[in-house]
């Protein structure tokens, strides 16, 4: 009774409100998207609003059950966790069914499979704080760096495997939680300036790039830190280093990404010309287009639930999974798809508060890794619908049609919700 | 730990940065541009254009001259077309691959906005259409839009009852209510009357899914308007009367304009060489149209209203009308004729006839030499004779002659009737007189008249004295045209008294009876009726004739131009007497000259030169 009644106290309630505001808007707007005015019934099983609702039925389920485990268990097992989905994304890419070129997912009877993948998010996050919170760990030393990277992209490599790159790319938002827990800025900034270069490098000539590496180097030399011959030494190779990148981007860009890739890419830099834009505005471009068109055509208020016809009428391809916010920015408007935005900017903010307010490292590891995995998602997800991100294709958190994400995504925040309502018993 | 715990603000800044570039990135496309609205209004909502059937026209017994068909147009949305089977689209409608890329070129040439819907192949028959609409659903971006086009149960009346064409851009541009892809009549009644015709277009909106399928009613039907019908037409024209003519002109050039005079509706109005009006409706339109376009007789050159000729002898009359009024010649007044006119050195000549001639024998038998002295009369009455000049030509164009009527059907031409400043330019102001232009006095030199004015002289005559402006159309709708336009109910007098006018009628009767037009009379009828000869500087003189009758109380005036024809008793002549004729009894009892003018072919030895073409001052 004591128990019960300390995890009632305990609950962070803003963030279960939120939970719920999200996912309910987001079963509307699955509702609105897959809407036949000819044939309307709430919860029909055929229809996604029907699974989606009892999606959720099973995530309450889940989460009762998390809110009501024992949180010292979480820690406990968390590498188990972590190898049991490890193994788990192992075994789907040889027992999983093919979907659209994946094996990524695991048919589990009923006619519903499970996507571990989307799983995998928790376990991981489980993982890196347990290695992470542990007393002599310093984010300093060579070895625990090789770790952290070891633990994160090992369901990179499995889940590259299955063929979701998508999926795969989310893990490296974790490189935020390894900055707050002490990796230094650089490497931030690292990730940061090699992702500018290289869609510098598709998008610039060759030689006035060369000119703005150059021009950077100088500067940095000139007004930043002391002049001595060594420093202009590491400035100028890591200038070389930018240079001889550039070269591999094209490599990388032609060998390495599959034809599709390299389209959503170009597709998103504006770099269509006519010999490849037929095959462009079939696929990718069409899509990033009538999304667009969506969203552009709600106007300030938007035409109204389930008054949608770009999304109704189906001319947005996947609008009820990956390009959900499509029915947002339409049927709510500016007003609408804004507000969804500030609540999910809010529910990132408040989980970094709840992570600040930790004693426990384990927890405030896993917090952040939760606030990455959700802010990498919305970031990839709504830039892609506002043609500001390549097409990748992950769903928007509590939002898009599908048990797997709406699961994994309940578990990565119910253990978050139950981990922080014992803080207190925490020394 | 301390410095460390300040990252937190670096990642929330990212959280912060992010949400607030997409919603300034919403802003920017949501309500700032406005291209996605437009983009999602054609992607997802069909504009269909409810068409209304054009009003169709009846002559003046109820039988129909002009009726709708179905016709069904290729729509095509390019920036909507997709992944379109191209060859199968063309063999369905019957055009080549390239004619399938022209299309868009010129659309793109055009700068037609890409998403919005255009003809891509207009007036389909609704065998083609029933073919291509099993199919629709394969050709993303195409549709199919119904709408009804001309139909002439009759063939006649081809340049009266115009054609009807789809808008340019130029319309568009200067119109606030054409929309690309109308039909707008672009000559004859049909241009003329567009606006009752046409009646005023209804839109629909329908919402539309990624298949092409409609849905449902955009805003329960909020935006919709309902189209009207265009108005019926009851036209002046006898049909029956308009087929004969167009028999009687077969292989001749040139036109015949019969009139009402009491009410100055148009009976029939032929214009020869003619053409199948059939022939500029639906998909073979434009082919036809260049084939038409490109010969050599120009069939599409309405010479009723259009074709400029000097009225010959048929204008003594006027002038011993004008002559009378001024008070320079009475019905006594007698000239001499000695094979012609000769003063001051000039000479106009005269076929061999009595002498002297009082007015009324003048008339009928088309003295040149008197109508001369008529002329140089009225010229020389007033001083300096440019004066004489000026007031004569004032009361020429009483008549309607020198100046749009303006009858109500468009493009007519002004004709001629040289002004002083004329002269004053070509021979130098005071270094001219009445001898200079005394071919006026006989209506050649440069005097140009249209037949349709010709026409309307005749029918001034007919009335003694006034005419209505000629019109083709009796009644819009239930409406009277009076009623529609009082400019046609009102009647115009000429600067001359009645009396003077009974005088010319009695002689153009003799004419009829002793005069050049004795081969044009007809039994049980009292006809009034002038020959005419044209001068034509190009080739054979052409013949004309007007006429009217009963004399009494007339029911028909007619003027008939043909080219190259020679003396207007020869072609002119028979071919009005034969549709005066047919018009007062029905039928005609003179199956000779019938089948003599049906079968004559009277056609310009060389080719292209035809006095016919336009002259436009």
């Amino acid at each position: 009774m004591r128990e019960q009644r300390s995890i009632v106290q305990n609950i962070d309630w803003p963030l279960l409100v939120i939970y719920i505001a999200l996912v309910t808007m987001g079963w509307l707007n699955i509702y609105a998207a897959v809407y036949d005015p000819e044939n309307i019934s709430l919860f029909d099983l055929d229809m996604q609003y029907g699974k989606q609702a009892m999606f959720i039925g099973i995530c309450a389920l889940v989460g009762t059950v998390i809110l009501f485990t024992d949180g010292k268990l979480f820690p406990t097992f968390s590498f188990w966790i972590y190898a049991f989905m490890m193994v788990l994304l192992v075994a789907t890419i040889f027992l999983g069914k093919e979907v659209k070129g994946s094996h990524s997912w695991l048919n589990i009877g009923g006619g519903f499979s499970l996507q571990p993948a989307e799983l995998a998010k928790f376990s991981t996050c489980l993982a890196l704080a347990r290695y992470l919170g542990e007393i002599n760990i310093k984010m300093d030393k060579l070895q625990t760096r090789l770790i952290s990277a070891a633990l994160i992209l090992l369901p990179v490599i499995i889940i590259l495997m299955q063929n979701e790159t998508g999926l795969a790319i989310v893990y490296f938002s974790f490189v935020f939680v390894l900055y707050r827990e002490g990796l230094p800025g650089g490497f931030l900034l690292l990730g940061f300036a090699v992702a500018l270069l290289f869609i510098l490098s598709l998008l610039v000539e060759k030689t006035i790039l060369f000119a703005i590496i150059g021009a950077a180097a100088i500067l940095v030399f000139m007004f930043f830190g002391k002049r001595r011959f060594s420093r202009l030494l590491r400035v100028a190779a890591v200038a070389g280093m930018a240079v001889a990148f550039t070269f591999s981007v094209n490599y990388i860009f032609t060998k390495v990404l599959k034809p599709h890739q390299s389209i959503r890419i170009n597709a998103l830099l504006g770099k269509i010309d006519e010999s490849n834009r037929k095959i462009a505005e079939k696929g990718i471009l069409y899509n990033v287009n009538q999304s667009k068109i969506a969203i552009g055509s709600g106007g300030l208020v938007g035409k109204g639930w389930t008054k949608g016809t770009q999304t109704k009428y189906d001319f947005v391809p996947e609008q009820d999974t990956d390009f959900i916010f499509c029915t947002v920015g339409e049927e709510w408007g500016f007003i609408g798809s804004s507000a969804v935005l500030l609540l999910f900017m809010t529910l990132i903010l408040r989980i970094i508060y709840i992570a600040e307010r930790q004693k426990a490292p384990f927890t405030r590891i896993y917090a952040y890794g939760v606030a990455s995995i959700l802010m990498f998602h919305l970031m990839v997800n709504v830039g892609m619908t506002l043609g500001l991100m390549p097409v990748i294709g992950i769903p928007l958190p509590f939002f898009s049609y599908g048990g797997s994400s709406l699961l994994g995504f309940t578990i990565l925040l119910f253990i978050l919700i139950r981990l922080d309502s014992y803080r207190m018993q925490i020394l | 730990m301390k410095q460390l715990s300040s990252r937190q603000y670096v990642i929330a800044g990212l959280v912060v940065a992010i949400c607030l570039t997409y919603i300034g990135r919403l802003f920017f496309i949501q309500i700032v541009d406005d291209k996605y609205k437009i983009m999602s209004v054609n992607n997802a909502i069909r504009r269909i254009v409810d068409y209304p059937p054009r009003g169709v026209i009846y002559d003046r017994t109820g039988k129909l001259l002009v009726a709708n068909q179905a016709a069904y147009d290729l729509m095509v949305i390019p920036n909507q077309v997709k992944d379109c089977d191209t060859t199968e689209l063309c063999r369905l409608i019957n055009i080549d691959t390239k004619g399938f890329n022209d299309r868009f070129a010129k659309l793109k040439k055009q700068k037609h906005p890409w998403y919005q819907p255009a003809v891509f192949e207009g007036q389909l028959s609704g065998k083609a259409y029933a073919a291509l609409q099993e199919k629709l659903y394969d050709f993303q971006g195409f549709y199919v839009q119904a709408r009804t086009i001309r139909n002439y149960p009759k063939n006649v009346g081809a340049h009266l009852l115009g054609y009807v064409g789809e808008v340019s851009e130029k319309i568009v541009k200067d119109s606030s209510y054409y929309l690309m892809g109308d039909y707008i009549g672009l000559s004859g009644i049909e241009k003329s009357y567009e606006v009752p015709l046409r009646g005023i277009r209804g839109v629909r909106h329908v919402e539309k899914d990624v298949f092409n399928r409609e849905r449902a009613a955009f805003a329960d039907g909020r935006f919709d308007t309902l189209g009207i019908a265009g108005v019926d037409l009851t036209s002046s024209i006898d049909l029956d009367l308009q087929e004969y003519g167009e028999k009687l002109m077969r292989n001749k050039i040139g036109s015949i304009v019969a009139i009402e005079p009491a009410t100055g509706e148009i009976l029939a109005l032929v214009s020869s060489p003619t053409y199948d009006p059939n022939l500029l409706v639906g998909h073979e339109r434009s082919k036809n149209y260049v084939v038409l376009l490109r010969d050599t007789m120009k069939p599409l050159f309405n010479r009723a209203l259009m074709a400029s000729y000097p009225p010959g002898s048929t204008f003594k009359i006027a002038n011993a009308l004008v002559g009378q009024e001024i008070g320079v010649v009475t019905p006594d007044t007698r000239y001499s004729c000695n094979r012609g006119f000769s003063a001051g050195g000039v000479h106009v000549g005269c076929h061999a006839h009595a002498s002297p001639v009082d007015l009324k024998f003048s008339i009928t038998t088309s003295c040149n030499a008197y109508y001369c002295n008529v002329f140089r009369s009225i010229v020389e009455h007033y001083k300096p004779s440019e004066a004489g000049y000026r007031t004569w030509r004032d009361y020429i164009m009483s008549f309607g002659f020198g100046a749009k009527l303006p009858s109500d059907l468009p493009n007519e031409l002004r004709g001629n009737v040289p002004s002083a400043e004329y002269y004053n330019k070509m021979y130098g102001k005071g270094r001219w007189k009445a001898l200079s232009v005394i071919s006026l006095g006989i209506g050649q030199g440069e005097m140009g008249v249209t037949p349709l004015q010709m026409a309307n002289y005749t029918a001034t005559l007919a009335n003694r004295g006034w005419y209505i402006l000629p019109h083709a159309i009796k009644k819009v709708g239930d409406k009277p045209i009076g009623v529609y336009n009082p400019k046609f109910g009102e009647k115009h007098y000429t600067k001359v008294q009645k009396k003077y006018f009974d005088v010319v009628v009695d002689a153009m009767a003799n004419v009829m009876t002793n005069g050049t037009g004795r081969i044009a009379q007809i039994d049980s009828v009292v006809l009034g009726g002038k020959t005419g000869t044209a001068q034509n500087p190009h080739g054979k003189d052409h013949s004309i004739f007007i006429c009217f009758g009963p004399v009494a109380n007339p029911k028909i005036a007619i003027a008939v131009y043909v080219e190259n024809a020679g003396f207007g008793a020869t072609w002119a002549a028979p071919i009005a007497s034969l549709m005066i004729e047919k018009y007062l009894k029905g039928k005609t009892k003179r199956p000779e000259m019938e089948k003599r003018m049906m079968e004559g072919v009277v056609l310009p030895v060389y080719e292209n030169k035809t006095s016919a073409t336009p002259v436009d001052e």
